[in-house]
């Protein structure tokens, strides 16, 4: 017995030493890869064929709505109709990509693409075929997943499969909620991919198409902007300005693709306007757990106390969330926010990956530049909806297995980021299915990272205080995190159970102000830390 | 040099085959580990699962199996106990009346009261016939989600971790894929979250009498099985094995006669507990046994794949003999059909056969009793996933086929796309890499046979959807799926027979390792 357990031993720690397995070996099993890559991809796919009948939000009849109206009206027409309150209000290829898709739908059924009988249609084709195309466009994210992840050892792959493919975030906003995230991320995965491969054209393309498909991924424009300038143009005054022009008209032939039918028809003011919406207000319905969360906490702590004080504070007529721009402010206290000053924040705090890039434009720190960015404008950003965590999230699993410590960020900001989701879906019926999924990435995490860096002592052995060193690279949670952790349980609970008992029917955004403020904790913090990252390796 | 040397030739790492190597980070960390994580998996299954519609969800006025379970709760908690069984003018047996013995009852009181605690008005008496609700499917579906963690669940963990004990560590890399078989098998899930039964916690109670009965707990295992028993009297097709094993076991004791009676007692005092509120007067309990056995409904029902309703097409059984000569022949089959498996279990009661003597008699019950459903495949398909390391493709085979009998349900019920689901995920589950150990297995001369068959399958299925059958024969199609999957299922019964008759080295050699451990 005894011996067989030395044999164990030895053996896992042989697989700990052994994290590098030679780049030789993996061309010949890369048939095998492909096949392991598929299994994985598969076994979501049939998790989002079961969600078919789930709960789905509004943006399913946005969606359906974008079928109709690109297919029944000339394109002209695209980004002025009103006959359903959701306009179009995405960029042109989105629009193509609906109008890719009408075609299918109106061979299974024409009402799903009827402008005015379509409308609010439930009917279970209509339902079958919008989460099936869903499904099926994350064809892209896998197979993004996969390109970026091709080069690594089969160990990283499988962990890094599982935290991506595997995305509880990203069944939970597009395969209930409803959107196409999935595809778009996937073209961002390309991109970095091709970036970190040094394949600076392809990169700078797809990013360019991944901006014509939706707007909102434009935050991490400067810092492609500044590394493509400075590892791409670089050799010299001629070659770099050489290269930048050719990286120019690529960009400007993508956007003149997309954007040129609407220019030809004079309908260019009008799709700018609806893209970019300013007169929404600061904060989403919901408040996304960002900076501006707490600068609202605190305005109405200082309200508080002014007024225990004995000071005369008026109160605010307008909300944070629906109120126009130029009306009374919303705050009691602290300076209105303007999208003007929103922008100058995102921009002041995504200065030092600016430099970053400027200074040492690495392929290997790209991904990372472009998260941190992301995560900028997630913190500061106007009107950020809670989703918009998933454009720094999925590109940060690709890097979680860098270091002990990336692990530890990226197992905490995971969960707080699907934490945050959990509004989303708020009816009982899919209550299990959100904290199952949260129960099961956050265990396939801990199990798989922490035996990944080699905390896990196998029993029966006993490691003398010699090991300091690998102790030291094991993946363990602080007390903090665990603290936080156990909070968010806590939360949890007081906001589902405890809050319709004890207070009924008052205060209904009490709960989701309290998950909000407590994510936005967790997130401040992961910003911190990706800042702090960046700061050190200037 | 030296170090260019070793640069070029790594030291190989144990799993040096990358298929092993994908869980490994899962499954050496025992387990426990791969059970949180499968059981979490297949929780999250059987919820979306959930979300899907139930058997005879808005078709008044009968509905189905969910209308009959929300009935039993609404009798049970507004009746009292000694009524639950009697036909009366609140009671009507003939709409849904309860025909599952005692411990169902209880199980659906136990329910009503906490469907009564959320949703009055889904078990309110009479006038909730035919409650159909957002709130009460939803009830409704998390009593089976949280009988299936509380009772199927546990059980598995005790079975996987007295199936595995005193195993050699390398035969130990299948638990985490052998969990996953056991725990996600198609057909229960779509029958039990789909569809609308309770047949987890029967099978729970299975599984832990058959944990109970491996860990030599033979007292344990026979209360647990007469518990399963009583849930559901369907597990009758367990009894043979159960018996013989434990009989031949006492045989070998040094007083057979005493270790017969203590099981025997075991098994009575459960039953009496169980029975205790009918047990007042023979005519009550009679009453409620005759509910139990609904010879009225007729030898089969449906397009079951079993003989009586295969043969059917050639001989008119139904309108050929009465009830009573049927029920002797069904009976007379029944026996001689299990007989070779109970015979080789008192003869020589092996661990591993035993498991086989459970499949194969409750594939000679589906095959040949009376009165057999579509769903109780579900049965023979226990032992089966029990068997999945020794066997593998027994279970691939059985539950494929399983699947396919069930589709015309399935159907019915609006369940196809769960059932395209799932049975792509059993199919991933069972090839998934690094699961299974590698065994020499003989199905290379089958290999074109089997492709023939899933074609005929898949063709079958296109054809079932899309068009309509001929007036003249308007199950045409049900015919075709149950005379195919009947051929199997007596070719696996054969094999599996066989099998349990020449145990393979592998299981002997396990047996002695166990012995000198």
């Amino acid at each position: 017995m005894n011996h067989r357990k030395l044999h164990h031993n030895s053996t896992t720690q042989n697989q700990n030493q052994n994290e590098q397995i030679p780049a030789a070996s993996i061309p010949k099993t890369c048939g095998n890869q492909l096949y392991h890559f598929l299994w994985f991809s598969l076994i979501a796919t049939c998790i989002k064929l079961l969600l078919i009948p789930a709960y789905h939000s509004t943006d399913f009849e946005v969606h359906r709505n974008w079928l109709a109206l690109t297919h029944s009206l000339p394109l002209s027409q695209w980004y002025s109709d009103e006959t359903s309150p959701w306009t179009l209000d995405y960029p042109p290829f989105f629009a193509y990509f609906e109008y890719f898709l009408s075609f299918f739908a109106s061979m299974l059924d024409p009402t799903i693409v009827h402008l005015s009988d379509g409308l609010n249609s439930k009917s279970h084709l209509t339902i079958l075929f919008q989460r099936v195309s869903v499904t099926l466009s994350d064809a892209v994210l896998f197979y993004g997943i996969y390109r970026i992840t091709r080069k690594l050892d089969p160990k990283q792959k499988y962990l890094i499969w599982v935290l991506a493919v595997w995305a509880p975030g990203l069944i939970i906003v597009d395969h209930l909620h409803f959107q196409y995230n999935g595809f778009l991320l996937g073209m961002l995965l390309i991109s970095l991919s091709a970036l970190e491969n040094g394949e600076d054209l392809l990169g700078g393309f797809a990013f360019a198409v991944l901006l014509c498909f939706k707007h909102l991924f434009a935050v991490a424009a400067p810092v492609y902007f500044v590394y493509l300038l400075r590892h791409y143009c670089r050799g010299g005054l001629v070659k770099g300005f050489g290269r930048l022009v050719v990286m120019g008209s690529l960009v400007v032939a993508v956007f003149a693709a997309a954007y040129g039918p609407f220019v030809y028809n004079g309908q260019i003011h009008q799709v700018l306007r609806r893209m970019f919406p300013f007169g929404r207000g600061l904060c989403h319905a919901y408040w996304a757990p960002n900076f501006w969360v707490f600068y609202i906490m605190f305005d109405k702590l200082l309200a508080f106390l002014l007024v225990k004080m004995g000071f005369h504070v008026k109160a605010p007529t307008a909300s944070f969330t629906g109120g126009l721009v130029g009306d009374s402010s919303p705050f009691a206290v602290l300076p209105t926010i303007t999208p003007l000053i929103s922008l100058v924040l995102v921009l002041l705090s995504i200065s030092p990956c600016l430099l970053k890039a400027w200074r040492d434009p690495k392929p290997s720190a790209v991904t990372r530049l472009v998260a941190y960015a992301y995560s900028c404008g997630f913190m500061f950003g106007w009107h950020v909806h809670e989703k918009a965590s998933l454009h720094f999230v999925i590109p940060l699993a690709i890097i979680a297995l860098k270091s002990v410590e990336d692990a530890k960020h990226y197992f905490f900001l995971s969960i707080v980021s699907c934490y945050s989701l959990f509004p989303l879906l708020y009816e009982a019926q899919e209550y299990p299915i959100k904290v199952l999924l949260l129960l099961l990435h956050a265990a396939l995490m801990w199990f798989g990272l922490s035996s990944y860096f080699g905390a896990y002592v196998p029993k029966g052995d006993e490691r003398s205080h010699s090991s300091a060193v690998v102790r030291n690279a094991d993946f363990v949670i602080g007390w903090f995190g665990k603290s936080y952790l156990m909070g968010m349980v806590v939360v949890e609970i007081c906001g589902q159970f405890l809050h319709p008992v004890v207070l009924g029917n008052k205060l209904p955004f009490l709960p989701l102000m309290m998950i909000s403020i407590y994510s936005g904790f967790g997130m401040m913090y992961s910003w911190i830390r990706q800042l702090r990252w960046i700061i050190g390796s200037i | 040099m030296e170090k260019m040397k070793i640069r070029k030739n790594p030291p190989k790492p144990k799993f040096s085959d990358p298929d092993t190597g994908i869980w490994s980070w899962i499954v050496q960390r025992g387990t426990v580990a791969s059970f949180i994580c499968i059981s979490l998996f297949a929780l999250l299954v059987r919820v979306c699962v959930s979300l899907h519609p139930y058997s005879g969800a808005g078709n008044p006025p009968k509905y189905g199996d969910y209308e009959a379970q929300r009935h039993w709760m609404e009798i049970t908690i507004n009746l009292p106990v000694k009524e639950w069984y009697r036909n009366s003018t609140i009671n009507d047996l003939n709409y849904w009346g309860l025909d599952y013995p005692p411990l169902t009852a209880y199980q659906s009181y136990f329910h009503g009261l906490i469907l009564r605690c959320f949703d009055p008005k889904s078990v309110s008496l009479y006038t909730s016939r035919g409650y159909e609700s957002y709130i009460g499917k939803l009830l409704m579906r998390w009593t089976v989600l949280s009988s299936d963690a509380l009772i199927f669940f546990p059980a598995v963990l005790y079975f996987i971790n007295v199936y595995y004990s005193g195993k050699p560590i390398k035969e130990k890399t299948s638990v985490a894929w052998h969990i996953a078989l056991i725990l996600l098998n198609p057909c229960l899930i779509l029958i039990d979250h789909g569809h609308f039964q309770f047949n987890c916690i029967s099978l729970g109670l299975t599984v832990a009498a058959v944990a109970a009965i491996l860990s030599d707990r033979d007292v344990v295992g026979s209360v647990l099985f007469s518990l399963a028993l009583n849930h559901k009297q369907m597990s009758a097709y367990f009894a043979p094995a159960f018996f013989s094993y434990l009989l031949g076991k006492c045989l070998r004791q040094q007083n057979p006669v005493i270790e017969v009676a203590k099981l025997g007692l075991a098994v009575l005092g459960t039953f009496a507990v169980v029975w205790s509120p009918y047990l007042y007067s023979a005519e009550a309990s009679l009453e409620v046994l005759s509910r139990l056995a609904p010879f009225e409904r007729g030898i089969y029902e449906d397009y079951v794949a079993n003989f009586w309703c295969t043969t059917s097409i050639l001989v008119k059984w139904k309108r050929l003999l009465n009830m009573q000569p049927l029920k002797l022949l069904s009976l007379t089959a029944t026996i001689s059909a299990c007989l070779p498996s109970m015979i080789q279990l008192i003869w020589k009661p092996r661990k591993s056969s035993f498991l086989y003597g459970l499949l194969n008699s409750a594939l000679a019950f589906y095959l040949f009793s009376f009165q057999v459903h579509e769903k109780s495949i579900l049965l023979p398909l226990l032992p089966a996933s029990f068997l999945a390391t020794e066997k593998p493709f027994v279970l691939l085979w059985l539950t494929q086929n399983a699947l396919v009998s069930m589709f015309p349900l399935l159907t019915r019920d609006k369940l196809i796309i769960p059932y395209i689901a799932l049975h792509g995920l059993f199919i991933l589950l069972y090839h998934s890499p690094g699961g299974r150990p590698h065994k020499k297995e003989t199905q290379s001369s089958f290999g074109t046979l089997r492709l023939f068959l899933l074609s005929c399958f898949l063709v079958l299925h296109v054809v079932y959807l899309t068009i309509a059958p001929p007036r003249k024969y308007p199950f045409l199609f049900e015919a075709v799926i149950m005379l195919l999957c009947f051929s199997q299922f007596v070719v696996i019964f054969l094999y599996t027979n066989t099998k349990q008759w020449t145990p393979s080295k592998l299981s002997a050699l396990s047996t002695e390792a166990k012995k000198h451990l």
